[in-house]
């Protein structure tokens, strides 16, 4: 007998079979790519193996006849404050492989969530509230970099401009897809990403991974990213949308590179990425050619220069304790859009520690970057893009009025195609057929599945957005940006609230 | 910097008024009276006000300051911080009466100045130093001297305004006994702050007025868009911030008047969408960059100036705006009823559409220092050391 595996003997969930209900047609044995079901050939029966269950209810949901039911683990540890299950499990774990605690999506820790703390305001009376059934009621968004002033002339009785604007980028709803590489999720959420975004107006961006060479036809709705690995990058392909985006951070994991585990390196992905099969894909933690910021605006302006231009560049970090500082200096360097990515947003694969740890609430964030680029007088000269963390439309309504021009949604993404949030991305398994490129699991979820979920998410969340907006009495998102005036706090410190710039309800 | 974002800003309903003479012939108080006071309805006893421009012909060249000041030494503070920045040419009291239902009114005292300016500023001797630096001392009075706020600050024209129906500020402040080319004036319906003197309409910066019927949703946006400019929003009245849009797009950033009003009340995107190409890069434009100046929410707007008299509703028209028109005489009120009250026949009589302008003008040279903003003028911008969105000029495709 070997070393025993401490944490093999505490399964986090358990898999409950309804015997009355179940007919053994193994379907939940085809289902379970982490292998928790089996077919026991002697026995003419069913087994469970709980400690490969991961929680993603994939069996649950397919079993036709409903006969299984995904629990917690019912086994309990002696109540103790202290030493939680979490932590029992993760030391036992550690003990067992030695090695850093992986996991996905964002920070799980019930810090204060801030959107949860605002309110929207509604008109009563001394102005009328606008229905957006009955009235325009406009979302038209225009990232990046804008003049101070208009040049007008008169030519024949009209005007007309003088100087045309730089180009920018036009969202008909402020909400983009944040940057998810093909590799960490599949092929056909990358389809249904770009199409969504294509029929929405809006954008949807690469993550580091390339770009698939199916995808170059949504060039106009794709940021392209530069991260620190430069996985899949050519000219072609900073050519190939309408943005680029250099990512320094990200809020799952700020201070460290991006991670594909090898397992998911397949022959496809490996021709976008440019690098072997089956091979890690580890991004440095810096660029390593900016360690400092006049080195960032040397990128910022080598990628305009290959652009000749065309393309606008976005500088994305993670919130970090000295976000508003490092956010102006990214638009004093040349970037066209500053985005900040909160402590709550997700990743496929991050250190536990990093997710969970590392970061600051994107509410705060914003906030802060805000009123730091106002403080300066820039603030009407940018745009800021606003991810981590957001759930819903009334999160979108309040990111704005913090101070965002749009916001990216990744997670939220997802869970629209079917994710659990079983948080085991970095398996490279996943049964729903999303943060995987096994050629058998992508199958489960098609392209065509992927766009209409994605666009009926976002088709929905904007007419929500009308809605706020028309009960706030404003017509046109533009006067949403940056109106503190339209949230009150419940339940925040003061501190909180100076930071947010917002008052307390009742005030 | 704290307490000023936080302050709130007031809400009311109103009436509103305003009467131009295009040839610059004098209008009689009594007249814009009559129409105020027709409107009794739309207000609440809270506060009412007038401006009227042409009413100091001998001083014309000298800003003229309306003073409200709680007490005398507020006056006095003022008075010290004017010696010091300013050549004073004269000041007196502004006459008013003794009203029964008026119970302790404010000081009025007005004082007809120009700003020193820096010796550099000085040589060059232009119009916009004086003018800003004018905005400046304004603002700091306002913000500084407790107590003590400049009600108005246009050359030749002048503010009455304070807590009470129409009627009684007019007799207060003896408006029988003013002649104007423009009138304006405003009855007001506050609903959620106490009269103050202060917080009636109408509104100024420089010789820009504005009575505002409405309530400016945007508020919030509006006001930090305006600080980056360093207007300082400090009247805690959404209606300041119309005053202080007007300046910055029409005499800092030189749109003519009526891109001003469409930046304030933009078309929608869907109209946008189908103008004519140059029509369409031009509104465009205006909506990317004056996003901070959209008035989002229900109003009907006057505003003048040395020269001219503008309505304006928002772009779906949530309040009333009707103007007419009789010989030379313009008018402009709430009610279509405030027209007729003291001009039973107009010639053209019509209610504007959602966010279309009616500017009228005067004519050419018929009042001093006569301004006309229906044409664009040279943009004065800040230096852009920080070239945003820079493209080296062989390479950017805009002319």
């Amino acid at each position: 007998m070997g070393t025993p595996q401490f944490a093999s003997f505490y399964p986090d969930f358990y898999i409950e079979r309804l015997w009355e209900k179940c007919i053994k047609c193994r379907r939940c044995v085809k289902e379970c790519s982490y292998g928790a079901h089996i077919w026991d050939e002697k026995k003419k029966t069913l087994l469970e193996d709980h400690t490969k269950c991961v929680g993603c209810h994939r069996c649950e949901a397919m079993c036709p006849t409903k006969a299984i039911i995904i629990r917690r683990h019912p086994s309990e540890f002696r109540e103790h404050a202290l030493w939680t299950p979490w932590f029992i499990k993760n030391i036992y774990k550690q003990a067992d492989q030695g090695g850093v605690l992986l996991t996905s999506t964002g920070c799980a820790l019930p810090f204060k969530n801030y959107f949860d703390h605002l309110v929207l305001d509604a008109c009563q009376v001394t102005n009328p509230p606008i229905d957006p059934l009955r009235e325009p009621m406009e979302l038209r968004t225009y990232i990046g970099p804008k003049p101070e002033a208009l040049e007008i002339e008169e030519v024949n009785g009209k005007f007309r401009l003088k100087k045309k604007l730089p180009p920018l980028i036009k969202l008909e709803v402020p909400i983009m897809f944040a940057a998810m590489s093909y590799g960490a999720i599949s092929l056909h959420v990358h389809q249904g990403l770009a199409r969504a975004a294509r029929d929405l107006g809006t954008l949807y961006n690469t993550g580091e991974g390339g770009l698939h060479a199916s995808l170059y036809e949504y060039g106009s709705n794709t940021i392209v990213q530069c991260a620190s690995g430069r996985f899949g990058l050519h000219v072609d392909y900073l050519k190939a949308g309408v943005a680029i985006e250099i990512k320094i951070g990200q809020g799952a994991k700020p201070g460290i590179g991006g991670h594909l585990p090898g397992e998911k390196v397949t022959e496809e992905i490996s021709k976008t990425r440019m690098i072997p099969v089956g091979s890690d894909a580890l991004s440095p933690a810096p660029h390593h050619d900016i360690y400092s910021i006049e080195d960032l605006r040397g990128l910022i302006y080598a990628l305009k220069e290959a652009t000749e231009y065309k393309k606008l560049v976005f500088v994305k970090i993670a919130a970090v304790h000295n976000v508003a500082a490092i956010a102006s200096g990214i638009v004093r360097a040349g970037a066209d859009a500053v985005v900040i990515d909160g402590l709550k947003g997700g990743t496929g694969a991050a250190p536990t520690m990093f997710r969970d740890y590392i970061g600051i609430p994107i509410e705060l964030a914003i906030s802060a970057v805000d009123k730091r680029l106002r403080e300066e007088g820039i603030r009407h000269r940018t745009s800021i893009i606003a991810s981590g963390g957001i759930r819903s439309s009334a999160d979108v309504v309040k990111a704005i009025a913090l101070g965002a021009d749009a916001v990216y949604i990744g997670t939220a993404a997802l869970i629209a195609v079917g994710c659990t949030m079983c948080q085991r991305c970095y398996t490279g398994k996943c049964p729903w057929g999303i943060a995987t490129n096994n050629p058998e699991l992508i199958k489960r979820l098609p392209p065509e599945v992927a766009y209409e979920k994605i666009y009926n998410l976002v088709k929905a969340w904007a007419h929500e957005i009308k809605e706020m907006l028309g009960a706030m009495g404003i017509n046109s998102i533009e006067s949403l940006k940056g109106n503190r005036d339209k949230l009150r706090a419940v339940g925040l410190t003061k501190e909180e609230m100076e930071i947010l710039e917002v008052k307390h309800a009742g005030e | 910097m704290w307490n000023l974002t936080l302050r709130a800003k007031e809400i009311s309903g109103c009436g509103i008024a305003g009467i131009i003479h295009k040839k610059g012939e004098l209008i009689p108080g009594e007249m814009i009276l009559k129409a105020i006071c027709c409107q009794y309805e739309r207000g609440n006893g809270l506060g009412a006000g007038f401006a009227a421009y042409g009413i100091y012909p001998d001083l014309a060249e000298y800003y003229a300051l309306h003073v409200m000041a709680q007490n005398r030494q507020a006056l006095e503070k003022v008075e010290e911080f004017l010696q010091k920045n300013t050549f004073l040419n004269f000041q007196e009291p502004i006459p008013t009466k003794r009203v029964k239902t008026i119970k302790n009114p404010p000081l009025f005292k007005r004082y007809f100045v120009k700003p020193k300016l820096e010796e550099e500023e000085a040589e060059f001797c232009n119009l916009t130093a004086e003018d800003d630096r004018m905005v400046q001392l304004v603002m700091e009075i306002n913000e500084k001297i407790e107590g003590a706020y400049v009600i108005s600050s246009g050359k030749n024209m002048g503010v009455f305004k304070g807590v009470g129906f129409p009627d009684e500020i007019a007799e207060f402040f003896r408006i029988d006994e003013y002649k104007a080319f423009i009138w304006t004036a405003h009855n007001r319906f506050p609903t959620n702050t106490p009269g103050w003197w202060g917080g009636a309409h109408p509104f100024t910066i420089l010789d820009w007025s504005i009575v505002h019927n409405g309530e400016i949703s945007s508020y919030g946006t509006n006001r930090r868009y305006l600080e980056l400019f360093g207007y300082k929003c400090t009247l805690l009245t959404d209606t300041e911030v119309v005053a202080y849009i007007l300046d910055l797009l029409i005499r800092k950033h030189g749109l003519p008047l009526e891109l001003a009003c469409k930046a304030m009340a933009p078309p929608f995107w869907i109209e946008i969408d189908e103008m004519p190409e140059e029509e369409r890069e031009l509104y465009t434009a205006l909506r990317i960059l004056y996003g901070g100046a959209v008035l989002n929410g229900p109003f009907a707007i006057l505003f003048a100036y040395n020269g001219g008299l503008v309505g304006l509703n928002d772009r779906v028209k949530l309040r009333p705006l009707v103007a007419a028109s009789k010989g030379d005489l313009y008018f402009m009120a709430s009610e279509e009823a405030a027209i007729r009250a003291i001009c039973p026949d107009p010639e053209k009589i019509w209610a504007p559409k959602a966010g279309e302008p009616v500017i009228i003008e005067m004519e050419e040279g018929v009042i001093p220092n006569q301004k006309s903003y229906l044409k664009p003028r040279p943009v004065e911008v800040r230096e852009d050391a920080l070239r945003i969105g820079y493209i080296p000029p062989s390479l950017f495709s805009g002319k």
